[in-house]
């Protein structure tokens, strides 16, 4: 998968978790999602089931226990999908 | 912030939804009066929020059995299925399930939560898979983390969702278990069985069902959804609960499979916890029987939720999609939801106040459950009381 591919995850990642949350935080790829932007698990839960659709992968969502950051998610959502 | 800080932030953020120091969670009831009565504080409440569904606890026959248990076989069994604690009571109990449900085999766990915990992590393992409703209670969720599987997550009884998931999953099908439950514990309503069987069937999955709301409930015996659906036999795993129509404590697993058997030596939440205590054991036997014979239960049970539902409906309310013994309001705020509990209270009505996350799609929810044992004057009264309520929220 490519660069580009990377850069279109990271930008729809932080376009929907901009949407997602009530906090002004600026979204960055170190931008943690739970401190920072008060995303709750639920939200968390559905924004996955999202990004599956969008790229059509499976996205299990016992990996998120190791995810803090936007980057980590982009991370885990880019190297699945270059897996499939 | 150190293990104790992060308990305190928690703290504050629970008492920030709930100001006033209001117990709506863990609320303590003084005196039990009988399956529709109880005292709070100093109020004789009405009781519409348990999962009393076939108004039993107090039920003659299951008291009687109870105390003859614990006179000849004492209070606990003070120890795992696995060692000194099965029964002849336990073993019986198994064979009355699988017969109820007509079944080979069938395993007494002692939480329904555990029966969940210990079927899910002793059926699927790392590098297995499990789709999983979106709406799956906790133990459904906890035993997905447990067992170490994949876990995906379907729209909430969305079938056209469910398989788009299953197309992606390929050849992972072959060890993939699908998790749905009868009734769902929050808004009621029922899974598509007839569909996800369907499903199931043209991918090769195994197929998991939880009763946990359902037994007692659907059908002509009370087996559930399996039966009103006339699918018994396409589903390869029953769970299901004894804290809710059975008025006890404990949980069960059935299912045709006869590798269900190898669970008494794997799973965990079955072997190192001590099973259900003689009493249990005695008044759940005594239960099925009542449950099983109870057709009219089922019938005034019915006539009971379809009174509450139309009268709430007509009011205004938007409620679960499917009358049944779950009736939630949906309301958009906490605020509105703890408003609508809390008068409902002060007019000496108890029902179940749900916020998120708990509640679906970041609603709140008044959770009424209404069993066989309300009177027509008692659910008349908790309708025209919501009635009054509704311009108030
Ligand atoms: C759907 C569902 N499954 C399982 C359980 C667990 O049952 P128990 O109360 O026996 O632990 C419940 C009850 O809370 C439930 O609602």
């Amino acid at each position: 998968m490519t660069e580009s591919n990377y850069d279109e995850i990271m930008q729809l990642l932080c376009d929907r978790l901009s949407s997602l949350t009530n906090s002004d935080t600026q979204i960055t790829p170190e931008t943690n999602m739970i401190s920072q932007l008060s995303i709750d698990s639920i939200k968390l839960l559905n924004l996955i089931m999202e990004i599956e659709d969008t790229f059509d992968v499976s996205i299990p969502i016992n990996a998120l226990t190791d995810i803090h950051t936007v980057r980590e998610l982009a991370d885990l959502v880019h190297k699945i999908k270059s897996a499939s | 912030m150190n293990l104790l800080e992060k308990l305190d932030a928690a703290a504050a953020a629970r008492k920030s939804l709930l100001p006033n120091g209001v117990g709506a969670f863990g609320i303590p009831i003084e005196e039990v009066y009988s399956a529709t009565e109880a005292r709070i504080g100093d109020r004789r409440v009405l009781l519409f929020g348990t999962n009393n569904y076939l108004g039993l606890t107090f039920a003659p026959e299951c008291i009687r059995a109870a105390h003859e248990a614990i006179d000849k076989e004492g209070t606990g069994t003070t120890g795992s299925r696995m060692a000194n604690g099965s029964y002849f009571g336990h073993r019986a109990l198994e064979r009355e399930f699988a017969d109820f449900y007509q079944c080979s085999s069938g395993i007494v766990f002692t939480t329904g939560y555990q029966a969940n915990l210990g079927t899910i992590s002793g059926l699927v393992g790392p590098g297995d898979t499990v789709l999983i409703d979106g709406d799956s209670h906790a133990s459904i969720y906890d035993g997905c983390i447990l067992s170490g599987a994949d876990i995906i997550r379907f729209k909430h009884n969305d079938m056209v969702d469910m398989e788009k998931r299953l197309r992606r999953l390929g050849d992972r099908v072959e060890t993939t278990l699908i998790i749905a439950e009868g009734i769902y514990s929050m808004l009621g309503d029922q899974a598509p069985l007839a569909e996800i069987v369907k499903l199931k069937n043209a991918y090769n999955c195994i197929l998991l069902l939880d009763e946990a709301h359902s037994l007692g409930v659907l059908g002509e015996t009370g087996q559930g959804l399996v039966e009103k659906t006339g699918l018994l036999k396409e589903v390869d795993f029953i769970t299901g609960t004894f804290s809710k129509s059975l008025c006890s404590i404990g949980g069960f697993c059935v299912s045709n499979h006869p590798q269900l058997e190898q669970l008494r030596y794997i799973s965990h939440p079955y072997i190192f916890t001590a099973s259900p205590s003689p009493a249990t054991i005695a008044s759940t036997r005594a239960a099925l029987v009542l449950l099983s014979k109870g057709s009219d239960l089922r019938k005034q049970l019915w006539s009971n939720c379809t009174q509450l539902y139309s009268q709430l409906e007509e009011t205004g309310y938007l409620l679960g999609p499917d009358p049944g013994p779950v009736i939630s309001a949906i309301l958009d705020t906490p605020q509105q939801a703890l408003q609508l509990w809390q008068s409902l209270l002060e007019h000496n009505i108890y029902v179940n106040l749900i916020l998120p996350p708990a509640a679906p799609e970041g609603k709140s929810l008044v959770r009424c459950s209404v069993n066989a044992a309300h009177t027509t004057e008692q659910i008349k009264y908790v309708g025209d009381t919501f009635s009054k309520l509704y311009n108030m929220i």
